[in-house]
């Protein structure tokens, strides 16, 4: 690349240039929209990435690896953060050596998700910096200040951005600049590291005042900006909001926050005074306005209605204005569905037909939702099909328990059902229980990654492989079937029946590679067979 | 903010909106604009209505096209005219799949790009820039076949430019 070059990237393609420019030594995650193509790029650019299992493994891998005095960057989507909140929140106590920096890539509107969690919220919980980029410019300046936020203050950084910031292309002009260099070493901090009670005391005093110095650092720090303008509106905003408030106000004052957690009070307060009109604009929770109110500012924020979905420049207006009536909706488009072909619609149709009650999950096949299958009844989390189905069995009169069957994707099992297994292991139902993991070698619904199940890499190279029938023998389950759902064969039907007839623990893996990989794994298969052949 | 050009591409899973917005970005880009393009991922891959935005100019702020204010709707799939009907601004300028002779594409997943040949005409980006763009941004084999598409939806607009 050129120095100074124009490059038309997008904020996660950012994210991945600045982790390259910052010398990050390791980058892990789980594929999550819309985060997943962060560390895909920077694998390309000559990273090393790394699907985790999920990501609290992942965050604390990127722990180690900071603990050991180098950079580190875990990447997630919004309710990924959920799972590694453990890791997260303890981490600020003890703090880290290299750099640290966590995307969380919030996903208002829901454009791919199960929720619209708005995880600023975690940075005031675990008591983390946070930055907010509004382009991928600031995703790769933020990206690139945020490991050296987290060195100065040995903390880990959460760099929070949103579906439009993730996937927008807007342009970018690389510092292409490369971080110190780095010498990872052990240093023993007992003291620092090891939370027990009798130590994690004083780091929750010295979080709290290393978060006190970065406030007052923060009153004066270049990310939160003036754009000047009329004093009759002040705009308080972050994020992709920033770049609605200015188009649908071009003439008012705003004050741009970059760096949202701490917050600069006394910066805002200031602005706030100078302003006949101060209104906070921002997507999701009430968060700002929130902190604005607490710090005693008179500050409008948005009506409830704009807390749900997306803002966009027509919303913003409407805010401005202070429009309550309700909102055009547009035509509705065409909904996804399962691919004509997928292994999954037999599977679907066939618990349709057998009017089960299905314990759902994350993925492709959650789909199955939608006509003509309608054969799913929970999706909550990841890896929930396997409790909650569970739940469903002890509780429900034998008629119905005896129809319960937990629905899972390979990957997803991967992430967060191994542990629901071992539940339906410990605690059986009276009834036995019906597990059906769909194995299509591949996190098909992010865009086709890797995971410990393909046995395969990030980089789609040979590695170590969890192989999901011994991992259930190993555990107990006596009645663990491999299937391959296929039109023309009644086999997973047969031995669906048989297991729900049986009242026993099943496992049935319904085996069959994702249609749109086929090509792809038949030529990794090939690559694989020769490397073996030359070891 | 000065004048900025807002265009709208539409259609289903698999039929290269998101390419199509990648090229027009990157024309835009290399012309010297400011440019931003914003879409959205995840459940398009499974046959559901895609839509990408660009949108260029002196200085571009909001990466998404509000409604009523497609300077240009370029839609690849007949049914999805309609859905995406409001997102034109009056006088705004409708370029649908229906101008295409598919018949006449050397390769018929090649029609976003004869669709953005269709735009093109519209457009102050020169057309030696189209081309070295989709030179880079397709695999080698594909490009005479994506030459011929971009002058039939070029030569489209000569006898019926848009609606």
């Amino acid at each position: 690349m050129k120095h100074n070059e124009r490059m038309l990237l997008s904020g996660n393609e950012a994210i991945a240039l600045a982790a390259w420019h910052a010398g990050v030594a390791l980058g892990a995650g789980y594929p999550g929209t819309p985060s997943t193509e962060i560390l895909e790029a920077f694998s390309e650019l000559g990273g090393r990435a790394q699907w985790s299992p999920n990501e609290k493994v992942a965050t604390e891998v990127v722990l180690g690896v900071a603990f050991g005095g180098a950079r580190g960057l875990a990447t997630m989507k919004h309710v990924g953060l959920n799972v590694a909140a453990d890791p997260l929140f303890t981490a600020a106590y003890t703090g880290v050596s290299g750099g640290m920096v966590i995307v969380s890539a919030d996903d208002p509107g829901m454009a791919s998700s199960q929720n619209e969690q708005d995880n600023r919220r975690y940075a005031v919980a675990a008591g983390v910096p946070m930055l907010e980029p509004s382009s991928s410019q600031e995703a790769y300046d933020f990206a690139l200040a945020a490991f050296e936020i987290s060195e100065r203050w040995r903390l880990p950084v959460l760099l929070r951005v949103t579906t439009r910031v993730s996937h927008s292309k807007t342009v970018v002009v690389p510092r292409d600049r490369n971080g110190p260099p780095r010498n990872p070493h052990f240093e023993r901090d007992v003291r620092g590291r090891v939370m027990i009670p009798a130590n994690a005391r004083p780091a929750h005093r010295r979080l709290r005042q290393k978060l006190a110095e970065i406030e007052a650092w923060n009153e004066t720090s270049e990310f939160n900006y003036l754009v000047p303008g009329d004093t009759s509106l002040g705009i308080i905003t972050s994020g992709i909001s920033f770049m609605h408030a200015r188009e649908a106000a071009p003439h008012a004052s705003v004050l741009k926050l970059g760096f949202t957690h701490p917050l600069p009070m006394k910066k805002i307060a200031e602005f706030v005074r100078r302003m006949k009109r101060a209104v906070v604009i921002e997507e999701g929770d009430p968060y700002l306005v929130e902190a604005c109110r607490a710090a005693g500012l008179a500050v409008e924020g948005k009506p409830e209605m704009y807390r749900f979905g997306e803002l966009s420049v027509a919303r913003v207006r409407r805010i401005l204005d202070g429009d309550t009536s309700p909102e055009p909706v547009p035509p509705p488009g065409k909904p996804p569905q399962l691919c004509d072909g997928c292994q999954y619609r037999q599977v679907f149709d066939v618990l349709r037909k057998r009017d089960c009650i299905v314990a759902g999950d994350i993925g492709c096949y959650t789909l199955g939702v939608l006509p003509p299958f309608e054969a799913m009844d929970s999706c909550v989390c990841m890896g929930a099909s396997i409790g909650v189905g569970l739940g469903l069995r002890h509780v429900l009169p034998p008629d119905q328990a005896r129809r319960v069957v937990s629905v899972i994707g390979d990957s997803t099992f991967v992430h967060s059902g191994i542990t629901g297994l071992v539940e339906m292991v410990y605690n059986p139902p009276p009834h036995g229980h019906v597990l059906i993991i769909l194995d299509n070698l591949t996190t098909a619904m992010t865009g086709h990654q890797e995971h410990p199940g393909t046995g395969r890499t990030l980089k789609h190279e040979p590695t170590g492989q969890v192989r999901f029938e011994d991992l259930a023998r190993s555990l107990g389950v006596r009645n663990v079937h491999v299937v391959e759902p296929r039109a023309g064969s009644d086999e997973f039907e047969r031995v669906l029946d048989a297991c729900l007839n049986s009242g026993e623990l099943c496992v049935i893996i319904a085996r069959r590679p994702c249609l749109m990989i086929a090509k792809r794994l038949k030529e990794l298969e090939l690559t694989g067979a020769q490397t073996k052949d030359r070891r | 903010m000065g004048q900025v050009t807002n265009i709208v591409v539409a259609g289903l899973g698999g039929q290269g909106v998101l390419k199509a917005t990648d090229v027009l970005a990157a024309v835009a880009l290399r012309a010297g604009y400011d440019v931003k393009k914003s879409e959205i991922k995840g459940m398009s891959q499974r046959g559901g209505s895609v839509t990408g935005d660009v949108r260029f100019g002196t200085e571009v702020l909001s990466p998404m096209v509000p409604p009523g204010e497609a300077d240009f709707l370029v839609v690849l799939e007949p049914t999805q005219v309609d859905a995406h009907r409001y997102l034109l601004r009056p006088g705004g300028i409708l370029l649908s799949p229906e101008m295409i002779d598919l018949d006449k594409l050397a390769n018929k997943k090649g029609l976003n790009v004869a669709m953005l040949g269709a735009l093109s005409v519209h457009l102050p980006m020169p057309e030696s820039d189209w081309h070295k763009v989709l030179a880079e941004q397709f695999q080698q084999k594909f490009h005479e076949s994506n030459l011929q598409a971009f002058t039939v939806g070029r030569q489209s607009q000569q006898k019926n430019p848009g609606s």
